[in-house]
């Protein structure tokens, strides 16, 4: 592998392959991410989340929306595995059935914000002077703008638009995710610039410049690997702050009708009621924590095996 | 139940057969106000009730500081520009009017030495004018002398359109003349069969002339005593951060004895509902909080071993389903619901009678609402032999079923119910609030079961309540087929209530979306009711006719009332205050108290 | 470096008016009305809402409103509020206090919290210190402060009586009392929100100290002979300080916007709020003069972290 210099080799923690023909990067990286054995917990746990909430509504065939009043705020029972809310209608089916909207939401606006981030803050850093001056410009003028009024507009004047293409569900969703998205990738940006600021000035970068590597290999082969640092700790908060976020814009009116279980808004309705039926909101809050909780760990994963250097050794 | 009716009650009134309270109760039932139902009864001769607090402190101060929660708070302190009851309210500490609403439609004097009758010569018997004879001795906040003066001043400055004040529909067509130094004459240049409005309650406050002289017309906002309120009431200003807080302390001057009780006042400002019920009858932090939207369940609960409990007192806020007369879907010349066009389904008096059955008042009030709203078809209160059998409210699914059946409505492969190509799927839309979406989905449920499907959407309410002419989202644009908040009947007078019902008033692009009848109905009777109401001065025929209108609207179910929405208070167990549904919560701020 | 400064600095102004221009024309497009309460009162004609409208230039093309502004702003008179009629400096000057207090308190509760824990759990990864750690930090920012902030109210207030959960700016008390007052009723409110902010700087901290503690110049300190605190502390933290710094700069503006949820919930009279009520009021001067500070001091603190970058790790250079 071209990236580390024998000099920078340590005793403690390569593993070389027993094979001599030197893999690539990428199914090097695969094979590391496969053994972490956190990662691969984190990987299974998100699974199984997406199953549950895909396949879940088809075999636990209790209705979302059926309206009980004489069980209503009961904890979990035969019943009602997890519980009802204060319609008496099932939580744990109504998770599932949000749940889809909150992952989907969650992790396509995280992986939005991430990659517009990454190119910006990436080309930015790399590339430096007049490049670096307006791209940084850009990312002061979208910090800079005010979340709320900037929210009721961009529904304002696409909703119906979106809606008319795609349909009612999709267009919203397209909505929602771009919104949250486009709005959370900024302190990514900064973070990935600042850390190809220095990392561009070390010695295995002007190696690989040196031996003629044009600008694109050297970001995508050399820089971006170690780069990842803070860009997976800002992608395991994202999805967090995007579920959340949906919620609230459900709150004011502007995502998803304020029927539709997703796991902000179940947290949100709950919240009155804390004191008197708890399950209702511990249910949605540890899914939102298990969620966070494995797409961390994958991504510490992701990172260990893309750095020679890596922290867990096995 | 027309005029003769309500005149055999009125009669069984008078001779003690049925309460005053009963009366009124049914009154407003029947779609009119406490303070209507009052003035019918005192044409009628039977005297007026007093107010029931006893006030119980035999000295003035004493009682601490008096700590009140608002869940909006105060932005300004002038009541003629006040945008919404927390400024009304704000204002209202420190200054007051001739006479205000107590909960049972009275008038309880503040400024005015006694309330005009037609007995000690107050009103005219033409019904052109009224005296008020104002109270002695009276000083402002600053020390000058409260004179007719400033009552005739106050009349001058917001009846002035350049002012652009939010009272001006109350003294733009009076003329008021001073007497003498304590007395006024109000008169009407039209004859108003309701006198007692200017001058009263929330839109009645009087303003000093010796401040605000100078700030008449369009220099009125830069006052700067409407930041620094000079009155008369039981409390001085102190301090004011908009947004956020009001502070007064205890007028030694105030014209009643031994008032007020506490030496200081706080009205904070922020945050939501529930918290502030917690606040009052959990911690006891605050001694009251105003307009208690949350659930009964919620209240119930913190009631229980609580340092408060809440305050309930009827007023005439309903909570309404409305009907979309027009197409919203269909544009005409950029315009949608417009009065062009009519609605595929809703104009089918079927469908509304369907969807009429289709809404479970009851399980809204047991579930939703509890103490806070009371089921209503609008004839609740009424004793059994008034109640015409017709505009019971009825929850049946199964007849809802038959009658869109009957009508030609037949469920498609879809479970959704059409005609001539034409399905019945609507947009049912609200402000966000809890309550709502939960009652949007008990109907949706309903309506499910009997093949109509409902798409829900809720709108944050600074949207759904601007009148902003280009946002589609307003209640007055309508763009939906179904849509519910509450019609506020603060105004003692059902008049401008009914207005919305006017072919006149109909909401379009022509008049900006700013006229009053959003549910587009047009109705040549109920158009020529509402004229004959406007020049009829006898107040029972006036309510025979108001009553027929009522009839006419729910028969037609041009909208479809849910609950009564009460108002709603969280009071400290050992404060004692008296509510009124007619007024501003602090109509009667000087008798409150603390039991020691 | 200080043609670099200089520069920069004479670009933030253009790239201000530009910020601001475009705030400007967000705000006037976006749907919402200053005088909506009229709209639900029948008394009041629409002849009398339609002249508030012309007399605060509501209706005037945006252009010409925004020129208006800016000129006023040049001036110094920031305009008044159209709720209150209040001068929007005096609005804003009556909440700073009270903000700093709650909001500055909670940024900084969150980085003593971060740095230490964070730097902690990177030198023993996957340790139980460092599990538990983690765990809580994302039990931190998994759930939001409407949550978290009522779970306080609930046990804190109700539940132990201990702290009063509405946030009152002014105590009539004297001495230490009114310093003990403010105390008691501040520590829910920086809690929740520093413990929001500083769950997400601990897992930021921890893995910027994660990708350099395992680098050759630290086993070279080691190897020199320096204890292990002082090398963690001064050559480990030191370049892990890169991504705090600009995560810090970008947080501390959010002290005049943001928090809303947890100013809302104890009702403390900060300047998140006071922007949160405009824009739902759409009081448009005030939300033009809190987002520009807010422009300003993005922009400022962002120079400010690149400036810091170049100190913190030597071999980034300026051109």
């Amino acid at each position: 592998m071209a990236r580390a210099l024998p000099s920078e080799r340590l005793a403690t923690d390569v593993r070389v392959p027993a094979r001599r023909t030197s893999p690539s990067l990428w199914s090097e990286a695969f094979r590391r991410f496969r053994k972490h054995r956190l990662a691969a917990f984190g990987a299974l746990v998100l699974l199984s989340m997406v199953v549950a909430v895909l396949a879940g509504p088809l075999v636990y065939r209790v209705p979302i929306d059926e309206i009980d009043f004489k069980a209503k705020l009961r904890g979990p029972s035969a019943a009602h595995p997890l519980g009802t809310d204060d319609l008496g209608q099932d939580v744990l089916a109504r998770m599932l059935y949000g749940g889809r909207i909150s992952l989907a939401v969650g992790i396509a606006a995280m992986l939005i914000a991430i990659t517009i981030g990454v190119a910006v803050g990436a080309t930015a850093g790399h590339f430096a002077g007049i490049v670096d001056h307006t791209l940084m410009r850009i990312t002061d003028l979208f910090i800079c703008l005010p979340q709320l009024p900037l929210l009721l507009l961009i529904v304002y004047l696409f909703r119906e638009v979106l809606k008319k293409a795609l349909g009612p569900e999709a267009g919203v969703f397209v909505l929602i995710v771009a919104v949250i998205g486009g709005l959370r990738w900024m302190p990514v940006a900064r973070l990935v610039r600042a850390q190809f600021l220095s990392l561009r000035e070390q010695q295995f970068v002007e190696a690989a410049r040196g031996l003629g590597a044009p600008p694109f290999r050297q970001v995508i082969r050399h820089i971006l690997p170690n780069a990842m640092g803070p860009v997976i700790v800002a992608g395991t908060i994202d999805v967090a702050a995007a579920i959340i976020a949906e919620s609230s814009l459900s709150f004011l009116g502007l995502g998803f009708p304020p029927d539709i279980p997703t796991w902000g808004r179940i947290l949100f309705d709950a919240k009155d009621n804390l004191d008197f039926a708890p399950h209702w909101a511990i249910f949605p809050g540890t899914a939102i924590f298990l969620t966070v909780l494995s797409i961390n760990y994958i991504g510490d994963g992701l990172r260990d095996a893309l750095d020679p250097r890596k922290v867990l050794s096995h | 139940m027309d005029e003769r009716e309500l005149r055999t009650m009125i009669d069984e009134v008078k001779s003690g057969r049925l309460s005053r309270r009963r009366f009124v109760q049914t009154m407003i039932g029947l779609g009119l106000t406490a303070p209507l139902a009052s003035q019918m009864l005192t044409s009628a001769g039977v005297a007026q009730a007093q107010s029931k607090l006893a006030y119980k402190p035999t000295k003035r101060g004493g009682g601490g500081a008096l700590k009140v929660l608002w869940w909006q708070s105060a932005t300004l302190l002038n009541p003629h520009f006040a945008t919404g009851t927390k400024d009304q309210d704000g204002s209202r500490i420190f200054y007051e009017p001739l006479a205000s609403w107590d909960p049972d439609g009275n008038l309880a004097p503040n400024l005015a030495a006694e309330i005009p009758t037609v007995q000690n010569g107050g009103l005219a018997k033409d019904g052109k004018s009224v005296t008020w004879k104002l109270k002695k001795g009276v000083a402002w906040h600053d020390g000058k002398p409260f004179t007719a003066d400033d009552c005739v001043f106050t009349w001058e400055y917001i009846a002035d359109p350049a002012t652009a004040s939010v009272s001006i529909g109350t003294y733009k067509d009076i003329k008021v003349e001073k007497v003498d130094t304590h007395t006024i004459k109000v008169h009407f240049t039209k004859s108003v069969p309701f006198w007692a409005d200017a001058f009263v309650g929330v839109r009645g406050m009087i303003l000093p002339k010796h401040l605000f002289a100078a700030f008449k017309g369009d220099k009125s906002r830069e006052a700067p005593t409407n930041l620094k309120p000079v009155g008369t009431g039981p409390y001085r200003f102190v301090d004011f951060k908009p947004g956020d807080i009001v502070r007064g302390e205890l007028n030694p001057n105030y014209h009643m004895p031994n008032r007020p009780y506490f030496d200081t006042i706080e009205m904070k400002g922020g945050g939501d509902a529930t918290s502030a019920a917690r606040a009052v009858i959990q911690t006891g932090e605050f001694d009251y909080a105003w307009n208690m939207q949350v659930e009964d369940d919620i209240l119930k609960r913190m009631e229980q071993g609580g340092k408060g409990k809440s305050d309930i007192v009827a007023g005439g806020n309903i909570e309404h389903i409305q009907c979309n007369f027009t197409d919203p879907w269909t544009d005409v010349d950029g315009e949608r619901s417009s009065a062009k066009t009519k609605h595929p389904a809703l104009t089918d008096p079927a469908v509304r009678q369907a969807l009429n059955l289709l809404v479970d008042r009851a399980s809204v009030q047991e579930q939703i609402y509890g103490r806070t709203g009371i089921a209503t078809a609008n004839f609740l209160n009424a004793p059994p032999r008034f109640v015409s059998k017709s505009t019971k409210y009825e929850f049946n699914v199964e007849k809802a079923n038959q009658v869109l059946e009957a009508a030609g409505w037949k469920k498609g492969p879809d479970g959704i119910r059409a005609k001539d190509g034409k399905k019945l799927k609507w947009v049912y839309q609200t402000s966000t609030n809890p309550s709502r979406q939960k009652t949007q989905a008990i109907v949706k449920q309903a309506a499910a079961k009997a093949g109509i499907e409902m798409e829900l959407k809720s709108v944050v309410a600074s949207v759904y309540f601007s009148s902003d002419v280009a946002n589609p989202d307003t209640y007055s644009h309508f763009y939906t087929d179904i849509q519910m908040y509450t019609t506020t009947m603060t105004q003692p007078d059902p008049e401008l209530f009914m207005r919305q019902f006017l072919t006149e008033e109909v909401a379009s692009k022509d008049n900006k979306w700013q006229g009053r009848n959003i549910t587009r109905w047009r109705n040549e009777e109920f158009d020529k009711l509402f004229k004959a109401s406007e020049a009829e001065l006898d107040p029972v025929k006036r309510a025979a006719l108001f009553i027929k209108m009522n009839d006419l609207v729910i028969q037609h179910v041009v909208v479809i009332p849910v609950v009564f929405r009460p108002r709603v208070a969280a009071v400290s167990n050992r404060l004692h205050v008296e509510q009124s549904g007619w007024d501003s919560d602090f109509w009667n701020l000087h008798n409150w108290y603390r039991e020691a | 470096m200080s043609k670099y400064l200089l520069r920069r600095l004479l670009i933030s102004i253009p790239v201000l008016a530009g910020i601001s221009l475009i705030l400007f024309t967000i705000l006037a497009m976006a749907p919402g009305d200053p005088f909506e309460e009229l709209a639900t009162n029948p008394n009041v004609p629409a002849e009398v809402r339609m002249s508030l409208r012309a007399k605060f230039g509501l209706d005037d093309p945006i252009g010409v409103r925004y020129v208006r502004w800016f000129g006023s702003m040049l001036r110094g008179d920031w305009g008044f509020s159209f709720s209150s009629r209040v001068n929007v400096d005096t609005l804003i000057l009556q909440r700073l206090p009270t903000t700093l207090l709650v909001l500055g308190s909670a940024q900084l509760l969150g980085v003593l919290v971060a740095l230490p824990i964070g730097t902690m759990s990177a030198v023993r990864p996957y340790s139980v210190f460092d599990q538990i750690a983690t765990t809580l930090a994302f039990i931190g920012f998994s759930l939001p402060t409407f949550f978290t902030g009522l779970l306080f109210i609930l046990f804190f207030s109700i539940y132990l009586d201990w702290l009063p959960f509405i946030y009152r700016a002014d105590i009539s008390a004297t001495g230490w009392r009114f310093y003990w007052e403010h105390v008691r009723q501040a520590i829910m409110p920086v809690a929740v929100l520093g413990l929001f902010q500083g769950a997400a700087l601990t897992r930021f901290v921890r893995s910027a100290v994660l990708d350099v503690i395992r680098l050759d110049y630290i086993n070279t300190a080691r190897a020199k002979g320096l204890s292990e605190q002082v090398t963690i502390a001064k050559h480990a933290v030191r370049n892990a300080l890169i991504p705090v710094v600009t995560l810090m700069a970008l947080q501390i503006p959010t002290i005049f916007t943001g928090a809303v949820i947890t100013e809302q919930i104890f009702r403390v009279p900060g300047i998140g709020s006071l922007l949160i009520s405009a824009i739902l009021a759409n009081d448009t001067p005030v939300i033009m003069a809190i987002t520009f500070v807010f422009s300003c001091l993005v922009v400022t603190l962002n120079l400010a972290a690149d400036l810091l970058y170049g100190w913190l790790d030597p071999r980034i250079s300026y051109r």
